[in-house]
């Protein structure tokens, strides 16, 4: 099996959307893109109860296909590639899932196979997780209750592409944040291959009163189907079509 | 780590409960819980013929496979026991789920910090140099530990036993799973590749708890937090130029750590020793207490060195 290439919305927020559209919808709908949409609720480290909304963070990643988790501060950094790679591991194992459907037949899936038959199809999941190519789009919410938490995001973010750049495959990664006021989402960094010294990423930031993940949500789908015509002028991607 | 949400119902296990394979039979009854692990929960367990094993019960059958893949590959490397032997794996059908289970061999001993507790500071040195014996060999046969740390060692008759190789990794890959206060990458020292100096920097780190059992945090300069942390403790005071030297870079296996570190441990006693006799030569009271002191110690040095020199040709 070819090394495809994975898409990921990592979505970082701390309440609940409260304005535009159904974020959990708009989940769906980047599902269906082959976008996988990943959630990490980030509580103070003070924080002693979960508060009111956060819910949603479950229901955003389980429509986006993809993995959600809640945290302390002081634990992101760790969350946030955990979740990156539970995510990817998910996205091949349900690739590999339909490719034995096709081969055994309905019903069959990795956690079906007899051990020994499993022991070998999980070393070639594993082998598509070091080699694939990867583009995650983080989308952080940088409404007024996030701004103290945005220096251990910054670190996060850098430990993520820390992470992920020890595999084998290629990554991409790109940063938006919300909201902001003209194109609901602003482009903090470009696609880079690295996130390596983000010192002044979130220095500017409007601090609105409302937290619009849906309508940011499909923006950030926005940004990456919109990358596909500068992939073409690179010539045509020969992983597009695994499917993944 | 610490989360809030609970993703899928775990196992509920209790003493006397047994564990049926859905693809063999075998049947293994609980005794009690070891320990709770990254992807699941152990117990210790018998077998219908009175065996005891280790049973570890998860939810991701994926990562629990691939455990069970390492153990096979790693229960011996080159005739030289490093993990758990492999027993058996199988699937547990409750009316709740199916859950994946793995046995393997129940390590009875000791964790390093309760190992340690009433032990002089050479048993640092000699507990670093045997996780670098065991070390050599891993690497040699192409694979990093990944995950070292404090809590997947155990003492068992004073040699060291790994009971988790759920971290073992390809040299050359992507380190999958890690613990921040041994993660070189989370103290700005390297990379997360999968490379012999990764578990390099871990032995270290384990070095760095046995002085400080609470652990630290890493601060603004995470390097110059180590190295101050490496200076300021009595425990570590034998081994500071090596640890500042680990940090550097200067050892790229794990055979030259081993014979930096045994150098260290050796030639300490050995000054020791040598100094006893001269200061003894004083008359009052004190000195006689210090003398006692002393024999204790030569006592105990000639002992060690033995078991040092018995530990560095294994």
């Amino acid at each position: 099996m070819k090394p495809g290439r994975l898409k990921q919305i990592l979505l970082l927020t701390d309440g609940c959307s409260n304005h535009g559209e159904d974020p959990i919808a708009v989940a769906a709908l980047a599902r269906n893109q082959g976008v996988t949409v990943n959630v990490i609720g980030v509580l103070d480290d003070q924080q002693k109860s979960q508060p009111q909304g956060l819910e949603e963070v479950e229901s955003i990643a389980e429509a986006g296909g993809g993995v959600s988790q809640i945290v302390y501060q002081k634990s992101l950094s760790q969350t946030v590639q955990m979740v990156t790679r539970q995510a990817m591991t998910q996205t091949i194992q349900g690739v590999v899932n339909k490719e034995l459907q096709q081969i055994l037949g309905k019903g069959q899936s990795i956690e079906e196979l007899p051990p020994e038959k499993r022991g070998e199809v999980v070393e070639v999941v594993d082998d598509l997780g070091e080699t694939c190519d990867l583009e995650v789009l983080v989308l952080v919410d940088t409404s007024a209750s996030m701004h103290h938490k945005l220096p251990t995001v910054k670190d996060a973010l850098y430990d993520l592409s820390l992470s992920l750049n020890a595999r084998s495959g290629e990554n991409h990664f790109s940063v938006f944040c919300f909201p902001d006021a003209k194109h609901t989402i602003r482009k903090m960094i470009d696609w880079t291959p690295e996130l390596g010294d983000m010192n002044r990423v979130f220095s500017k930031l409007s601090s609105g009163g409302y937290t619009p993940t849906g309508p940011a949500l499909k923006e950030a789908l926005y940004a990456f189907t919109e990358r596909p015509i500068r992939g073409m002028q690179d010539g045509v991607d020969p992983y597009e079509e695994t499917g993944f | 780590m610490e989360s809030i949400l609970m993703k899928k119902p775990a196992s509920n296990l209790y003493p006397g409960m047994s564990v049926r394979g859905k693809w063999s039979g075998r049947r293994y009854t609980i005794i009690r819980e070891l320990g709770e692990g990254a992807c699941g929960k152990v117990f210790l367990c018998k077998n219908d013929q009175g065996d005891t094993y280790a049973l570890k019960v998860g939810t991701d059958s994926a990562r629990m496979m691939l455990e069970v893949n390492m153990l096979k590959k790693f229960s011996k490397v080159q005739g030289v026991k490093l993990g758990p032997s492999f027993i058996d794996v199988d699937d547990w059908v409750t009316n709740k789920g199916t859950y994946p289970f793995y046995v393997m061999e129940y390590i009875k001993g000791e964790s390093l910090p309760s190992f340690l507790k009433g032990k002089t500071k050479d048993w640092i040195g000699v507990c670093a140099i045997q996780l670098l014996t065991h070390l050599e060999n891993l690497h040699k046969a192409g694979y990093v530990f990944g995950d070292l740390k404090t809590d997947n060692v155990l003492m068992c008759q004073s040699q060291l036993r790994w009971i988790d190789v759920g971290g073992v990794t390809a040299i050359g890959r992507a380190i999958k799973e890690y613990t921040e206060f041994y993660d070189r990458g989370y103290w700005g020292i390297g990379s997360r590749r999968a490379e012999p100096s990764y578990d390099l920097f871990a032995v270290t780190m384990i070095m760095m708890e046995m002085a400080y059992p609470h652990r630290f945090e890493k601060g603004a300069h995470p390097r110059k937090t180590l190295e101050a942390k490496a200076g300021s403790s009595v425990w570590l005071k034998p081994y500071r130029a090596f640890l500042l030297q680990c940090w550097q870079g200067k050892y790229q296996d794990a055979t030259q750590m081993k014979l930096a570190l045994s150098r260290i441990v050796m030639k300490r006693n050995k000054s020791k020793s040598n100094s006893s006799p001269s200061r003894v030569q004083s008359r009052d009271r004190k000195v006689r207490s210090e003398k006692a002191e002393m024999v204790t110690i030569s006592a105990f040095v000639t002992a060690f060195l033995g078991l040092s020199i018995y530990s560095f040709w294994l």
